[in-house]
């Protein structure tokens, strides 16, 4: 089972490599990661996805909180929750294919960032099923280069 | 204060958590440390590996309960001393290492004697620091005591730049360390406590499974408690052995792989475990899903990371032992329930126990005046009145000394658990020694770890630290071969060794004493001798035992605990 976890950080170095070597250390999985400073630049958090049972998950958030500069950690994924990613993809983009790649981004509602006489730089984000919505229609056009995020992810607000 | 330098205000540091003795090796990234520290009231104690540094200071921990501290120079210094930062990490020991560091300016740069210590022992420390400025040092060095000897301890490492080290730094008053990040559970939830005292009440065939925690809490009288007021077996882990009084009828020793006939059924055959500080290590209980198969599992331990970790609890407790065992026999106190009564009703478990170990007590083939391991310790627990501190090195010399010594008290046996560390006993046994200066200390050694860190013998004479060093010298790597004689068809790959020192000539050369023993007779008269010797200087016995004498009760690798090979 696919878990996405929320990991507040001592914004230090080093850190992220505590977290990386528990992972590596211990056998467990990371699918993506993704890391950024908060409202207080003190603290980073961490938006990991990683995979495996209950008893697994329920470990690797233990052995997280254990480490000393983590603070909280949240499985967001056990409730309602709103998950990113994003890709810049450089696809080719001659006479014939400019404007079905324009197209394309428009479906998904991404964004040309950068133009050459034979590409576009193309900017989408979405959840990560989408991301590759995109890239299963690009890729028969001509995927020259891409790069993608990690998913970041965020708990819904209460209803009430 | 004001600003003092950088070494001084370490020195400050360690007075005022306590700390009277440091064990380390010099270097150039230390030296304005080394310095300041020759003036100081903090006593070195300079040995003769890295390796040796540490466990010494691991050692003084285990027999204390104190923050061990040991200073190492940067680079090989530094590096030489991980086997012993994994080997305290492993068995929980709180411990500060400080490693000296090339300056800052020059980190990243492969300068001479650099090494990057903080990411080489970042997997086996607790936590670890490199102080990169100034007015971070006191706090760090405050932090890491803190982090080392609360919660489940362990060793914390600080690399200290020597710039940093070499500048003025503020030395303010110290004041209570709240971290917002680390905050140990020592209280246990109230509920789970009830939940488990109700199950006591109701089980049958109850056994008691304890572990270290129970020694790092000094928990052990709490324990007794609870074992005695309701009548209930205890089995101890390695870690946990002297946790209950090893002599007292509800004790049925060690557990697990070497464990004793009796502990192991009866945690097969137990209708509700109560792992009190231990951690269901797999020498523990052998093949998972045979590891006490009808039994409810009580668990309390003070790291949430330890429960269902290896095997899944019906009632977790996290909490410090001792916290957590006050809050059990206060509950069974005063739930109405005439204990005295209730203990009565295991009087039928006790009996099928005592059965068990009729039929298979710990034991070992009489071969006249060849001499056997297991008589030896015997011996020394008869000669020593079972008080003495006893190291150990590891493999069948260590399981020798679980099986035969009765450790009656806490903090008496000094021991590698998690680890495995071969050598850890005798740089142990100093630092041991160190600490108790008119306690019996003795290293029981095999021929093969002995050597691994033989060279502190010069550190226990120097410091007038007298130990006596008990091989069991049976010119084999021991444990690895009673594998290959088992499961190998006698093939003793490189377990044979052709060249062994003579000891005694070997100990001589140190200024020690050292005595060779190879008759049965003889082991009385050597062992009081030696008692009578240390008392002036270190002693090495050379037992010369029946080489293919093996361990046993022995569960193989892989299977339950109940399918032991026995004597």
């Amino acid at each position: 089972m696919k878990h996405t976890l929320s990991v507040l950080l001592q914004n230090k170095p080093g850190v992220l490599s505590r977290v990386t070597g528990l992972f590596s250390g211990r056998g467990f999985n990371i699918e993506s990661l993704s890391v950024a400073e908060t409202l207080d630049s003190s603290l980073s958090c961490l938006t990991l996805v990683t995979t495996g049972n209950d008893a697994i998950v329920e470990q690797i958030t233990k052995q997280l909180h254990k480490l000393i500069d983590v603070i909280k950690v949240t499985d967001i994924s056990e409730g309602e929750y709103v998950e990113r990613e994003m890709a810049l993809i450089r696809v080719k983009a001659e006479n014939t294919t400019r404007a079905e790649v324009l197209r394309v981004i428009d479906i998904f509602r991404g964004k040309v960032i950068d133009v050459s006489p034979k590409s576009y730089a193309v900017e989408v984000t979405g959840s990560a099923s989408k991301i590759q919505a995109v890239i299963d229609i690009l890729r028969p056009i001509g995927i020259k280069e891409i790069v993608r995020t990690g998913t970041i992810a965020m708990a819904r607000a209460p209803k009430k | 204060m004001g600003k003092i330098k950088g070494s001084e205000a370490i020195i400050q540091c360690l007075l005022e958590e306590g700390v009277k003795t440091i064990f380390g090796f010099p270097g150039g990234a230390v030296i304005d440390l080394y310095d300041d520290l020759m003036d100081s009231e903090v006593k070195h104690v300079l040995v003769r590996h890295e390796q040796g540094a540490v466990h010494a200071a691991d050692g003084l921990a285990r027999v204390t309960g104190d923050v061990g501290v040991a200073l190492l120079t940067s680079g090989p210094g530094a590096t030489n001393g991980v086997t012993a930062i994994a080997t305290a990490y492993m068995d929980s020991i709180p411990m500060v290492i400080l490693t000296g560091q090339v300056p800052t300016p020059l980190i990243g740069n492969d300068a001479f004697q650099e090494v990057d210590i903080v990411g080489i022992t970042r997997p086996c420390t607790k936590h670890n620091y490199l102080v990169s400025k100034a007015e971070d040092l006191v706090p760090t060095l405050r932090e890491a005591f803190h982090i080392a000897r609360t919660g489940r301890p362990g060793p914390v490492l600080i690399d200290l730049p020597k710039d940093v080290v070499a500048s003025m730094v503020e030395f303010d008053e110290k004041k209570p360390i709240r971290m917002q990040n680390y905050q140990p559970t020592y209280e246990p939830h109230m509920g789970q406590v009830e939940k488990a005292c109700k199950e006591i009440l109701k089980a049958k065939q109850p056994v008691l499974y304890v572990g270290g925690g129970v020694i790092l809490s000094n928990s052990n009288e709490e324990l007794t408690t609870l074992a005695r007021k309701l009548n209930i077996p205890v089995t101890m882990t390695l870690m946990g052995l002297g946790g209950f009084p090893g002599g007292d009828p509800l004790s049925m020793g060690m557990l697990g792989m070497h464990g004793s006939y009796t502990a192991n059924m009866a945690v097969a055959k137990s209708d509700l475990l109560i792992a009190v500080g231990a951690r269901f290590d797999d020498r523990v209980t052998g093949r998972i899903d045979a590891f006490a198969p009808h039994a409810k599992i009580i668990h309390i331990d003070i790291d949430p990371t330890s429960i269902s970790k290896n095997v899944t609890v019906d009632i977790p407790i996290v909490a410090d032992c001792k916290h957590a065992l006050t809050a059990m026999n206060s509950w069974l106190a005063s739930c109405g329930e005439n204990l005295e009564e209730v203990g009565a009703t295991h009087s039928a478990w006790i009996e099928t126990i005592a059965e068990w170990t009729k039929k298979h007590p710990m034991a070992y083939l009489d071969e006249g005046e060849t001499i056997k391991p297991q008589f030896v310790i015997e011996k020394l627990d008869e000669l020593t009145g079972g008080d003495a501190i006893i190291t150990t090195e590891v493999g069948q010399n260590q399981m020798w000394a679980a099986q035969f010594y009765k450790f009656n008290k806490p903090r008496r046996l000094v021991t590698s658990g998690g680890l495995g560390t071969m050598g850890y006993g005798l740089p142990a046994a100093i630092g041991a020694k160190m600490a108790f200066p008119d306690a019996t200390v003795i290293d029981v050694a095999g021929d093969g770890s002995i050597q691994m860190n033989i060279q502190e013998l010069a550190t226990s004479r120097q410091y007038d630290c007298p130990v006596i060093i008990c091989i069991l010298n049976n010119n084999y790597l021991g444990m690895v071969r009673q594998w290959q004689e088992l499961f190998y068809d006698k093939r003793y790959a490189a377990t044979v060794m052709e060249v062994t020192p003579d000891f005694v000539a070997l100990a001589e050369a140190y200024g020690a004493v050292g005595i060779r023993c190879d008759k049965t007779s003889e082991v009385e008269a050597t062992i009081k001798q030696a008692l009578e010797a240390v008392k002036k200087t270190t002693v090495v016995l050379d037992f010369r035992i029946a080489r293919e004498e093996g361990v046993f009760p022995m569960v193989p690798a892989g299977k339950a605990t109940t399918e032991m090979l026995l004597v």
